[in-house]
């Protein structure tokens, strides 16, 4: 029998020499995994990774220049569940090392100057709420500002219970910015990785000039437990998988990890900024 | 516990007076309550809220369409794959003249229900109401929605066919629609599902309305891993119009009749009228860089973030660089 932990992650496996991979089982020398960029070499399953792995793998060498790395979370709602708020952050913060669900900078791709937003999974299942919402949104403004192309790389389980309705006047804060680089002609490029649900993909993630998707990624609006409870009916096997949601006509290509970089890179050469109008008519 | 109905009849009396302007950019009239502090003691629970929110018998969308609008004409279809009975929207007018209207349409009855879909738009209905809102900006007509849905349908031929896409299009084009739009929530609003109608220039809610990331029950599911503590949830989410209000989600409270918006149509009708034709007077006054420059603004400040002071300023690039777009 194969074990299938679908949601694991390499940093939830023991930490020793060792991980086995989710989908076939084999056991895989961690060095070996890292170095493979966290893809079975086998089966080619995609880890889940972190943001600052994902920028490592994404952003020229020595480029990446963090912003707002300080912006933190102000607690709107007071909200308590299980545990209050501020120590879930806490704790996603020690866990993740970041400071919210989404890391933003100035980068270079294949040598073309871009903003990178970057969300992390591990903080707090990657959920959106005012921070995120504030650093893509300013990621795209000063997209807006230099004319650079904007790529942001999702992974979200969508919006942020914790900071309630505000959480989810993020989407409507973010499209509104991101809706200007179009109008602009600045190219924007999503990139969907494991997984992008909810609030999120129904949101930025769902609409770039051009949006691609890491293989099996989870993408879908509402997630199989939410159908299961809510219609009462199975999902079949494959399911709001990246190849699905290609398949339907919702995404532009699934490229495996070690193409992504190379990929993006085409597009960014290939879609270049409109240039400013200086009005001469010309 | 307090009976709701009793604190409802006290803000009745209470009416829209209210002694200040509670967001700013609207000039509160008697119609509106802007001002939480203007409800008293008489603000009811969320969890009566959410209630008063869903009850069957309170006014839908055509309910309200048919008394606050005259000569509403129905318009149908998406263009694409068919009609969606869970968003109705079309052309009508309000004090002669035309405007577009598009709302989620709940029904009354299990039958009328199932018909609706519960009121649960699949991705057809959101690219109906985009299509009406590409509409009202040709012709240059206000466009008015009304919010009223448990959430967008989570089905899986609803995932086949693109609800999250459906969704992110309808707030895009929303956030840069070429003309004024004027938001109600009327009873739900659930989650992405209500924001693919709620981008506007103002955005009002009936006083007893709610609006929210996740519903109570699902919120109480994944937090508390149990549906019993939806109770809890709803007040924890802070979903309830006086809320919605303080977080400055929505710009005011529509006042409902004494026991509640489901006892008299007829007079929620009128005081929604009452709320929105000003507003669309106000809004058809100015110019369309304006709105859309305000409108931008209206969402560009939702949130709290903490930010140390001090942080370290970019340097100045060049002017040449600015004119040249580098």
């Amino acid at each position: 029998m194969r074990l299938r932990m679908p949601f694991a992650r390499r940093r939830e496996l023991p930490s020793h020499l060792w991980t086995q991979c989710p989908d076939c089982a084999e056991m895989l020398f961690n060095k070996q995994l890292v170095r493979n960029m966290n893809v079975c070499p086998k089966c080619e399953h995609h880890f889940k990774i972190g943001a600052r792995e994902r920028i490592e793998l994404l952003a020229d060498k020595g480029t990446f220049e963090e912003r707002d790395a300080d912006l933190t979370s102000g607690d709107p709602l007071s909200f308590v569940d299980s545990k209050p708020y501020r120590e879930r952050i806490e704790a996603a913060r020690i866990k993740s090392g970041a400071t919210d669900a989404v890391i933003t900078g100035t980068a270079a791709v294949g040598g073309v100057p871009v903003e990178l937003a970057v969300m992390d999974f591990d903080f707090i299942g990657g959920s959106m709420g005012s921070v995120v919402g504030e650093k893509i949104t300013r990621a795209a403004e000063r997209a807006l500002a230099r004319r650079a192309p904007l790529v942001v790389v999702s992974a979200s389980g969508g919006a942020r219970m914790q900071e309630g309705t505000l959480a989810l006047m993020q989407m409507a804060k973010i499209l509104s910015a991101v809706s200007r680089l179009g109008d602009a002609g600045i190219p924007y490029i999503s990139v969907l990785t494991d997984p992008t649900t909810g609030g999120v993909l129904a949101s930025f993630a769902s609409l770039g000039d051009v949006v691609l998707a890491e293989p099996k990624a989870y993408i879908g609006f509402s997630g199989a437990r939410v159908t299961d409870q809510t219609i009462g009916e199975r999902l079949p096997a494959g399911f709001q998988r990246a190849e699905f949601v290609l398949e339907h006509g919702f995404i532009d290509q699934v490229v495996p990890r070690a193409q992504l970089k190379e990929r993006i890179a085409f597009f960014l050469a290939a879609l270049r900024p409109k240039p400013v109008d200086l009005g001469w008519g010309l | 516990m307090r009976d709701p109905l009793a604190a409802l009849r006290e803000i009745a009396t209470l009416g829209g007076r209210s002694p200040s302007e509670g967001n700013g950019h609207l000039v509160a009239g008697d119609e509106l309550i802007t001002d939480t502090a203007a409800l008293g003691s008489a603000r009811i629970s969320a969890w009566e809220a959410v209630k008063l929110a869903r009850e069957l018998h309170r006014p839908h969308s055509i309910e309200i369409i048919e008394r606050v609008f005259t000569r509403f004409q129905e318009m149908h279809g998406d263009r694409l794959f068919r009609d969606d009975p869970a968003i109705v929207g079309g052309i009508a007018e309000l004090a002669g003249r035309p405007v577009v209207v598009v709302g989620q349409q709940k029904g009354a009855s299990t039958e009328e229900n199932i018909q609706r879909n519960f009121g649960m738009p699949h991705p057809e209905g959101y690219r109906k109401a985009i299509r009406l809102y590409r509409l009202a900006e040709r012709f240059q007509l206000p466009l008015v929605t009304l919010i009223d849905t448990p959430g967008a349908f989570p089905g899986p031929e609803a995932e086949e066919r693109g609800q999250a896409e459906a969704i992110a299009k309808s707030i895009e084009v929303m956030t840069g629609l070429r003309t004024p739009i004027v938001a109600v929530v009327l009873g739900e609003g659930g989650s992405g599902g209500a924001l693919a109608l709620g981008v506007a220039d103002v955005v009002l809610s009936l006083q007893n309305a709610i609006y929210s990331v996740i519903s109570p029950e699902g919120a109480a599911a994944i937090l508390w891993r149990t549906a019993g503590e939806a109770e809890r949830a709803a007040r924890s989410l802070r979903l309830a119009g006086p809320d919605l209000l303080e977080l400055r989600i929505v710009d005011g409270l529509i006042p409902e009749p004494p026991a509640g918006a489901h006892t008299d149509h007829d007079r929620t009708a009128a005081n929604i009228k009452a709320a929105i034709a000003p507003q669309l007077e106000r809004l058809a006054r100015k110019a369309t860089a304006e709105l859309l420059a305000e409108r931008y603004e209206r969402f560009r400040r939702i949130g709290v973030v903490v930010e140390p002071a001090g942080e370290p300023v970019a340097p100045r690039r060049p002017w040449w660089k600015k004119v040249l777009g580098r």
